[in-house]
């Protein structure tokens, strides 16, 4: 029985090959999405860590040595045995003809912040990697290199420049040294392990600093990109229900033989739980293969940079974590699941002996009826949710109840619009036209739902990507506008620091700052060095006079500049006096904008503030120079800075800018993806709909309309659906901006990302719609046009 | 003369090569005349009627509607000849699904640019579908859509009437009903019309008839 039953449900798929392949197409589809968007946030996050590592700057905590010496091998053992999770570094400058090259070396098996999809390489390639010696150079110095070593070089221009890595042994080989420059500390350390100062002594902990305000806000995006790849995932699920539906629908005869013929509704429910389960993990395989080489196509130099530190291999032989792997196939099963739950429900009511397809149809039609409620309460409750708020949660509650809510009214919506046009409709053509869309529109109306989705999901990505471009660059450009930051030990090194390097004639910006408490806030007092690229750099989102004359009183001492978040919550804005001690107001000239930054910020005059807070002195300094480099080795090898007191933030800010070039480009990329997915949706919708058509087109063709118009008519139909839909998106991706923005950004990371309005891209996007529907809708009005007048005039036969 | 055709043939394609259905047919109707076609099921009647209201092309032979030959038309032509010139009404499945009875009744003379509203509605009333106005076909009974399709037909005022057993499914009654507004269109416009029909009582009504037997015209 039970193969009887197996081999009957199997039969209808091979029967209805095109239903299979639309439901494992949506799934595998839907898949690699999902996995595509993981694979790249991972893939971003690794080479943020590659970057740390070779920057000396990043999320991470490091330890360092005290002033002039290294870290002993033994050290570093040490801490490792002692359960400390900490990874080697070793710079130290290397002459390659006419350059000078600043040689790091890493440690790939153990620095932090795993490789996502990539696992480390297999123990046996390795070796391979490591006696081979691969060294990955700045496209500027990499031909010099090749020149000088015996190792194989490979550019890489996500490097910063005059840099090269390797791992640590051909580094210590390279350099001639045994000993390490400084040690990277994992975030999550083992419990109960010793204290540092008895396993290490001498090595000091720094915190990570300025990096922290970056990683917020690579954080943040990624945040928003998991969000979109959720959101992707969606609307191919759209694709999934509508073919599971279908497919049962089809089946209901097949499924009321089985059981009259004794097999018991639970059999039947867990075979056809089995079979679902197997498509979905068929095509979740397909779909995490695809996301795999999708994420390795769009991103072939982070992945070439990946390859190459850590062994992974990109194409051919795919290394994949197997956590991924899991994880791809689960949530392919989660959706078929999603996808597949209404359809089950509904076997399971349905009566065995009914013959009605009249009263399947009429709870259908009852389905519909509260659609429109469902999607109302949806709507209620995603406003209530931002209302109210309260946690990320809340956030993403409400983002999916927006989502949902929007796409069940949607066929309501357009309904509604299209008996609109038909009541302004001047003309026999154009009414039955809409007319005729309107008819149309139940069958449609899961694809349609996936091409709203994936519009909104577009626009309110691209909004949010564009924004954050924006307020990123901005931020990178006003924050770390100096090529160098120096950490100095102690005030004393930070005064020979200062002079050692106006000496050279770079600016020197003392950083300096005191914590305090202001208008009830905790918040950071800054005492700065007023220079040109603080005014040609900083950008207000409020200001009272110009933004010089603006610096010129801060420079003066008769006012501060505070940052938005104190603004904010303090509500003051230019103008209000700024209690800054107990006996001291400034006027605020300026506010600006901080991103990534959780507390409050005063910027005044650097005499104000050695005269207010005399006990503090300088102990960072920014460098704002011309040669970076020369300056850098100057103050390593004339004054005894470590490497890792030095921090090339120019390199750095490049390197992340870089990134997320490439991260936006990979986004528009996948929006394009999305929206093609969509098209695959609507056209697989048509071509199921196109039997039903011929009797519905016949009578019109009979009364004076050429198959060539009808099939035009259908084309347009698409497209107008398809604008009518953007027209509907357009609100909803805003929305959805919005609360990615304004509700969850603020949740998860404490402070509120300004939204910009694009309305070319927009624009653009609509295109791709338009096109998407346009290709979908051709192929089946082709057929439709070209429809044998026979095949037409057998719907009027009686023997039909 | 209203329609010529002469020496019309057709044939299906079959499993074992084309199956000729019309061999050679000849006829003509002048305009106010009437004329019941007849012949056993299978017989090509319906044939017959699709060729002559450009529905289908013919294998062989000539077509003239007013003098027009319209045999070697291309698709806008005979669009054209349907929307403006011939009235099909055929044995179901007539009416277009996404419209109610009133703009069913009033699309073929709105596309040939001769609606009438008056007379739509007078139509509606002589065949009994005043109450059925604002519903849809699938709200209709066979019968009553059958109704709506010849009020369609009647509404637009065409030259030349098709009509493919249009009582089949209506009683007697209503059959009579349909049969005088038919018979009121040719007195008042001088249309042809060309019915298929297996009542002898109906045939009886109508100036002449013609048998299809074996592919020819008896
Ligand atoms: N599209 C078609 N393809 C093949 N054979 C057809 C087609 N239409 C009609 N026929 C055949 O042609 C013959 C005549 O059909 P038809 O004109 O409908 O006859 P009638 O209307 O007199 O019953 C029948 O044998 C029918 O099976
Ligand atoms: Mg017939």
């Amino acid at each position: 029985m039970t193969r009887a039953g197996l081999s009957a449900l199997w039969s209808f798929w091979r029967r209805n090959p095109l239903q299979l392949f639309t439901l494992v197409a949506g799934l595998a589809l839907a898949t690699a999405l999902w996995s595509g968007v993981q694979a790249l946030n991972a893939q971003a996050r690794a080479s943020y860590d590659a970057a740390a590592a070779v920057l000396g700057e990043g999320r991470y905590d490091q330890l360092i040595p005290a002033a002039g010496e290294t870290v002993a091998q033994d050290s570093y053992l040490a801490l490792r045995r002692a359960g400390w999770q900490v990874s080697p570094v070793l710079e130290g400058p290397l002459q390659a003809r006419q350059a000078r090259v600043r040689l790091v070396g890493i440690d790939p098996l153990t620095a932090p912040g795993g490789v996502g999809p990539m696992t480390r390489s297999e123990a046996a390639t390795l070796p391979a990697f490591l006696s081979e010696g691969v060294v990955f150079a700045h496209p500027g110095i990499a031909e010099a290199l090749a020149g000088t070593l015996s190792q194989r070089v490979v550019a890489d221009p996500g490097l910063a420049p005059d840099t090269a890595i390797t791992d640590i042994g051909v580094a210590q080989r390279l350099l001639g040294r045994d000993d390490l420059s400084r040690l990277i500390l994992a975030e999550d350390q083992p419990i109960g392990r010793p204290d540092l100062s008895d396993v290490a002594p001498g090595l000091i902990r720094r915190a990570s600093q300025q990096a922290s305000d970056i990683g917020q806000l690579t954080d943040s995006f990624h945040l928003n990109l998991t969000a979109f790849g959720l959101l992707s995932f969606a609307v191919g699920i759209f694709i999934v229900h509508g073919a599971i539906g279908l497919a049962f629908e089809q089946r209901r005869a097949m499924i009321r033989t089985l059981r009259t013929l004794g097999l018991s509704l639970r059999r039947l429910m867990v075979l056809m739980g089995l079979e679902l389960a197997l498509i979905a993990l068929v095509a979740g395989g397909i779909g995490v293969a695809l996301g795999y080489v999708l994420a390795a196509g769009l991103l072939p130099d982070v992945a070439a940079t990946l390859e190459g530190l850590y062994g992974a291999q990109v194409a051919g032989g795919l290394q994949l974590d197997p956590v991924w792997w899991l994880s791809g196939l689960g949530i392919a099963l989660l959706g078929a699941v999603l996808a597949g739950a209404g359809a089950f429900w509904k076997i399971i009511r349905m009566p065995v002996l009914a013959t009605g397809a009249r009263a399947w149809a009429v709870a259908t039609g009852r389905g519909r009826g509260c659609q429109g409620a469902a999607a109302l309460a949806l709507l209620g409750l995603a406003g209530l949710g931002t209302l109210l708020g309260g946690g990320l949660i809340a956030g993403f509650a409400s983002l999916a109840c927006l989502l949902l809510g929007a796409a069940l009214a949607l066929p309501l919506v357009l309904d509604r619009l299209l008996a609109l046009g038909e009541a302004f409709a001047r003309g026999v053509r154009t009414e039955w036209f809409l007319a005729d869309t309107r008819q149309q529109l139940p069958g449609l109306s899961l694809a349609l739902m996936a091409l709203l989705l994936a519009m909104a999901a577009n626009i309110g990505v691209s909004t949010m990507v564009s924004s954050f471009r924006m307020t990123f660059t901005g931020f990178l450009d006003q924050r770390l506008f100096a090529e160098l930051y120096v950490e100095a030990e102690d005030t004393t090194q930070g005064a020979a620091v200062a002079d050692f390097v106006q000496d050279r004639g770079a600016t020197v910006l003392p950083i300096q700052w005191v914590d305090t408490h202001i208008a009830g806030q905790a918040a950071e007092v800054y005492g700065t060095r007023v220079a040109p690229a603080y005014v040609e750099n900083w950008r207000f989102i409020a200001q009272d006079g110009t933004d010089s004359a603006v610096w010129d009183r801060v420079a003066d001492g008769a006012a501060a500049i505070i940052n938005e978040q104190l603004a904010r919550r303090a509500d003051l804005w230019p103008g209000d006096p700024l209690p800054l001690a107990a006996d001291r107001t400034l006027p605020i000239a300026g506010v600006v904008g901080d991103y990534g930054n959780p507390i409050g910020q005063v910027v005044i005059g650097e005499g104000l503030f050695e005269r207010l807070f005399p006990a503090a002195a300088p102990e960072r300094f920014g460098l704002v120079t011309d040669t970076p480099a020369a300056l850098r080795a100057a103050l390593q090898d004339d004054l005894g800075l470590a490497a890792g007191q030095i921090t090339d933030q120019a390199a750095l800010k490049q390197f992340s800018l870089g990134v997320f070039e490439r991260t936006f480009t990979v986004t528009a990329a996948l929006n394009v993806l999305t929206l093609a997915v969509a098209g695959f949706a609507i056209l697989m919708s048509l071509l199921t709909l196109a039997a039903m058509r011929v009797p519905q087109l016949a009578p019109a063709w009979a009364l004076g309309l050429t198959r060539a118009s009808l099939g035009r008519l259908e084309v347009l139909r698409a497209l107008v659906l398809a604008a009518l839909t953007g027209l509907v998106a357009l609100p909803l991706g805003l929305a959805l901006a919005w609360l990615l923005l304004a509700v969850i950004n603020v949740e998860a990371f404490g402070w509120r990302l300004p939204m910009f309005l694009f309305p070319g891209d927009y624009a653009v996007l609509g295109g791709f719609a338009l096109l998407a529907a346009l290709l979908a809708a051709l192929w089946p009005a082709w057929r439709l046009a070209r429809t044998p007048p026979s095949e037409l005039l057998k719907v009027f036969a009686n023997d039909a | 003369m209203l329609l010529r055709v002469e020496n019309l043939s057709k044939a299906y394609p079959g499993p074992e090569g084309p199956v000729p259905v019309l061999r050679g047919v000849g006829l003509q109707l002048r305009a106010g005349e009437t004329l019941a076609l007849r012949g056993e099921s299978g017989s090509g009647k319906s044939t017959l009627l699709h060729l002559v209201g450009g529905l289908d092309r013919a294998d062989a032979g000539r077509i003239a509607i007013d003098g027009q030959d319209v045999t070697g038309l291309d698709d806008p032509g005979r669009a054209a000849l349907r929307r403006g010139t011939v009235g099909v009404i055929f044995q179901q499945f007539n009416l277009i699904p996404s419209l109610n009875v009133r703009a069913n009744i009033a699309f073929q003379a709105r596309l040939a640019g001769r609606h009438d509203a008056a007379r739509a509605a007078r139509l509606a009333d002589a065949l009994g579908l005043t109450a059925q106005l604002d519903k849809y076909p699938e709200q209709l009974s066979g019968g009553q859509q059958q109704r709506v399709a010849i009020a369609r037909t009647l509404a637009a005022r065409p030259a030349l009437v098709l009509a493919d057993e249009p009582t089949g499914n209506l009683d007697e009654a209503t059959a009579a009903a349909v049969m005088d507004q038919m018979l009121a269109l040719v007195a008042e416009t001088g249309a042809g019309l060309m019915m298929v029909t297996h009542s002898p009582d109906l045939a009886g009504r109508l100036g002449r008839q013609l048998h299809l037997r074996q592919g020819r015209l008896a």
